[in-house]
C-alpha cells in the first residue's frame, strides 16, 4: 500500500527559489566523489587479519570473543549459555541453526524460536528470555559491528529485549568496515530487492554515558554481548 | 521546549553558569574527555582531512539539490507505505503530529532523544491535549522528570548534573532508594522504562540521517532506545530537519563514521538503525504505520544566504566540546536548545536577531570549533558574518559592545588621547593588580576576570616598546 504525501510542492518550490532557480525533481546524480578515504582502510587485510581486528574492537566495547569451527560450535555455545546463567533463550527461525547443528544445545536449554503466526507472544517471549542468539549477516571488523536483516522470521526484538545477546559469526562474513556493508546493500538495492523494514548495525552492549561521562553497559537493551566467530565449514 | 530556553537576560545567563562551580567543573571535565576521545579516534583512523573533505563534498552537494533528494525520499517512503508530510512552520509540525495521535486514540508516546522535536516544542503540545510523553534517552529522561530543566549539550544534555543531583531527583520523584552510583540509578530508569516501551502506543524519533535511494531513516544512539521506540509502539513518526538526509548508503556509511567519531570518538555507536517503511508483511514487531515529517522551521531562508554552510551541520558537538567560551559559562547561558558555536550560528538564523542577538558575540574568534568540525562549517567566519548583519542592517550591537567600541573610538580616533589611554592603562590598573595579572577586574573586565585572570598592562606599550627598541631599549 502506498502512503501519502502532504505539502510537497510549496514546500520545494520555496527551497528551489532560495537556491535561486527552478525547482529540480529528477536528473540528479551523485558526482564521483573527490576524495575516497573510506576504501583505504583496512584495505589489504587478510581473513585473519580482519578476525585479528574484530578481536582487539572487542576488548574496547565490553564484547566477549571467541573463535571456533563448525565442529566445536555447539559445545562452546553451551558453555556460553551457561556463563550468561541459562534461561529461556529465543532465536529467529534460521536455517543455519540447524546447518551449524545447534538445535541440541538449544532445545536443552529451552527455546523459543521465532514463529511469526504466534504473534505478539514472540515479544513477550523475548521480553522475559535471558538471551537472544542471532546469525550475523555482514560482520565490520573495524568497529566490531554485527549486522542483522529483519524479516517475518527475524523479529527486531530478539536483539534488544533479552538481558544478553550472542551473535555467531561465520568468519565469511567478515569485511573490513561499513563501508563494505553499504555496497552489499546497496547492491541487494541495484538487483530490484526490497531493503529490508530493519538493519541493526549492532556493536556489542547497550550502553551511556549520560551521568557524569561515567559508562555504564546496558542501559535499555542487552546487559552482556558475546560474539562467536566460527570458520566456516 | 521551544529553540529559546529562558527568558532571563543573556549577562545574567552567563553570570548564573559562571557562578556554578559544579557546572562548571562537570563540562571541563567532559570537554576534555570527549575531546580527547575523539582525537585518538581521529588519529586512529588516518587520512582525517580527506574524511572532512569528503563529509564536506556530500553534505554540500545534498544542499545544492535539496529539492531532488527530498522529493527521491517522499517518494520512496511513500512507495513502503509510509506517510510524509512536509511542515513549514513548527506549528504545522507539531500539529500534524498531535492529530496523527489524537486519532489513534493513543494515551502514552515514547521518544528517542531529538533536537528537533525539542525546536517544534513538541512535548508541550502533546502534554497540553492530555498525553503522557516519556523521554527514553537516559540523559533526556533525567531532564524531564527533573521538571523539564533544559538539556545543556546536544549529545549529552544532562552534562550539567551530578550524580547526586540525580539521586536527589530520582528519590523525590521516582521513589528511588538506592545511592548515587551511576549503574544503580541507570538500572532503576530501565526497568521503569521497559514498563512504558511495551505499553506505549506511539514511538517518536528525530532522525540522523535519512536516504533518499531507500526512504530509510538513519538512527544512531548507544543506548538502544530508538530501536525499542520504533520496534514495539504500533504507529512509528519520525521528525527530520529538512536538511538531514544523504544520497544512499554509501554516503549514509560516511557520515555516520564521521559523526560517531567527532561526537563520542566510538568507531561506531552500539546501534545505528536503518529503518525503511512501516513493518513488513507478516512481520511481528516494527510499527504498523509510520508518519515522516520533514521541518522546515527557517532552514529554507538561510539557503542561498552566505550561512548555507551551517546546515552542512550533523549536529556532533565536536565544536562545542573545543569551544572555551562554552567551557567558561556552560549550555544553559546561551538561552537556546542548540547551545556552544553551532548554536551562537543557527539560533539567531532559526530563532531570530531579536532573542540571540548575544550569542555571536559569545565567542573569541580562536576558530577551534573549524577545525574540529568534520563537515568543515567555517563556524568562527560564520560567527563574524553575525556580528557584521547585526551591526550593519539589524543596528543591534549589544549595550556592552557599544560601550567599549564609544571608548576606544574617542580614544582611539586621536593618537594623542590614544597615547593618553594606554599610557594611563597601568596605573588605573594597578589596585586590581597582583604580580602581572589581574584577578579581579573592574567594569567590562569583571565578567571575564571571574572565569580568567587578565595580563596586567605592561608599564611600556608596545607603541613604546617599538620605538624604544631602536635605541636599544633605552626611552629615546
Amino acid at each position: 500500500m502506498t502512503g501519502t504525501i502532504q505539502n510537497e510542492g510549496t514546500f520545494l518550490n520555496k527551497i528551489a527559489k532560495n537556491l535561486g532557480r527552478a525547482p529540480i525533481t529528477k536528473g540528479i546524480t551523485r558526482p564521483v566523489w573527490k576524495h575516497a578515504p573510506q576504501f583505504e582502510v583496512l584495505k589489504h587485510a587478510t581473513p585473519d587479519d580482519l578476525v585479528n581486528e574484530l578481536q582487539e574492537q572487542c576488548k574496547r566495547v565490553h564484547t566477549q570473543f571467541h573463535l571456533t569451527d563448525s565442529k566445536q560450535v555447539a559445545h562452546l555455545l553451551k558453555q556460553v549459555i551457561e556463563e550468561l546463567g541459562n534461561g529461556q533463550l529465543i532465536i529467529p527461525k534460521d536455517d543455519r541453526f540447524s546447518d551449524y547443528q545447534l538445535f541440541d544445545v538449544l532445545n536443552e536449554k529451552g527455546v523459543h524460536v521465532w514463529d511469526h503466526q504466534a504473534g505478539k507472544k514472540n515479544i513477550e517471549l523475548a521480553e522475559s528470555a535471558n538471551i537472544g542468539i542471532t546469525f550475523s549477516e555482514i560482520t565490520l571488523a573495524e568497529s566490531a559491528t554485527v549486522v542483522l536483516f529483519s524479516s517475518k522470521n527475524h523479529g527486531r526484538s530478539i536483539s534488544f529485549l533479552p538481558a544478553c545477546h550472542v551473535s555467531i559469526i561465520p568468519k565469511s562474513t567478515i569485511v573490513p568496515r561499513m563501508t563494505q556493508a553499504a555496497a552489499a546493500i546497496r547492491s541487494k538495492v541495484n538487483r530490484g530487492e526490497v531493503v529490508p523494514s530493519c538493519i541493526n548495525f549492532i556493536t556489542g552492549p547497550s550502553n551511556s554515558a549520560d551521568i557524569e561521562m561515567d559508562l555504564v553497559v546496558g542501559v535499555h537493551g542487552p546487559i552482556k554481548a558475546v560474539y562467536i566467530i566460527v570458520e566456516d565449514k | 521546549m521551544a529553540m529559546k530556553t529562558s527568558s532571563a537576560k543573556f549577562k545574567d545567563r552567563v553570570d548564573e553558569g559562571i557562578h556554578n562551580d559544579f557546572m562548571r567543573l562537570a563540562v571541563s571535565s567532559a570537554q576534555e574527555r570527549l575531546h580527547g576521545r575523539r582525537l585518538t579516534a581521529v588519529d586512529e583512523l588516518g587520512s582525517w582531512e580527506d574524511w572532512r573533505s569528503l563529509g564536506e563534498e556530500i553534505r554540500q552537494h545534498v544542499l545544492s539539490n535539496l529539492d531532488f533528494y527530498l522529493h527521491q525520499l517522499a517518494e520512496n517512503v511513500s512507495k513502503r507505505g509510509g506517510h510524509v508530510f512536509f511542515a513549514e512552520t513548527a506549528e504545522e509540525a507539531s500539529g500534524y503530529i498531535k492529530d496523527v495521535i489524537v486519532k489513534k486514540k493513543a494515551k502514552k508516546v515514547v521518544k528517542s532523544k531529538s533536537m528537533v522535536t525539542e525546536e517544534i516544542n513538541l512535548n508541550a503540545t502533546l502534554e497540553a491535549v492530555g498525553l503522557d510523553v516519556v523521554e527514553t534517552d537516559l540523559g533526556e529522561y533525567i531532564l524531564q522528570v527533573d521538571d523539564h530543566d533544559p538539556p545543556s549539550h546536544i549529545v549529552a544534555p544532562a552534562l550539567h548534573k551530578n550524580k547526586e543531583q540525580i539521586r536527589d531527583v530520582f528519590k523525590e520523584k521516582l521513589a528511588y532508594t538506592k545511592t548515587e552510583n551511576p549503574e544503580e540509578l541507570t538500572a532503576h530508569v530501565r526497568g521503569i522504562l521497559r514498563k512504558d516501551f511495551l505499553s506505549a502506543d506511539v514511538g517518536i524519533t528525530g532522525c540522523n540521517f535519512a536516504i533518499a535511494e531507500t526512504g530509510s531513516i538513519g538512527l544512531v544512539t548507544n543506548e538502544g532506545n530508538a530501536d525499542l521506540v520504533t520496534a514495539l509502539p504500533k504507529t512509528q513518526i519520525t521528525v527530520m530537519g529538512m536538511e538531514r538526509l544523504v544520497p544512499t548508503f554509501d554516503e549514509f556509511e560516511v557520515l555516520v563514521s564521521l559523526l560517531t567519531r567527532s561526537a563520542v570518538g566510538q568507531r561506531l555507536t552500539s546501534y545505528i538503525t536503518a529503518l525503511t517503511g512501516p513493518r513488513d508483511e507478516g512481520d511481528v514487531d516494527g510499527p504498523e504505520e509510520f508518519h515522516l515529517v520533514i521541518v522546515d522551521n527557517g532552514r529554507s531562508s538561510i539557503l542561498g544566504t552566505e550561512f548555507q554552510s551551517v546546515l552542512q551541520c550533523i549536529r556532533c558537538a565536536a565544536c562545542i566540546n573545543v569551544c572555551p567560551v562554552y567551557r567558561q559559562v556552560g549550555g544553559h547561558s546561551y538561552g537556546s536548545i542548540y547551545p556552544g558555536p553551532i548554536g551562537a550560528v543557527l539560533s539567531p538564523l532559526l530563532g531570530g536577531y531579536d532573542d540571540f542577538k548575544e550569542l555571536p558575540y559569545a565567542s573569541t574568534l580562536c576558530a577551534a570549533c573549524t577545525d574540529a568540525c568534520p563537515v568543515k562549517i567555517p563556524l568562527h567566519d560564520l560567527l563574524r558574518k553575525h556580528r557584521e548583519v547585526i551591526v550593519e542592517k539589524e543596528k543591534m550591537v549589544p549595550f556592552s559592545e557599544k560601550m567599549a567600541m564609544k571608548a576606544f573610538g574617542i580614544g582611539a580616533a586621536s593618537p594623542m588621547l590614544y597615547k593618553f589611554g594606554s599610557k594611563m592603562a597601568p596605573s588605573a590598573m594597578s589596585p586590581f593588580k597582583t604580580g602581572d595579572i589581574i584577578s579581579k577586574g573592574p567594569g567590562p573586565l569583571k565578567t571575564w576576570t571571574e572565569s580568567r585572570e587578565f595580563p596586567a598592562p605592561s608599564k611600556e606599550s608596545f607603541r613604546d616598546w617599538f620605538k624604544n627598541r631602536e635605541t636599544g631599549g633605552k626611552p629615546s
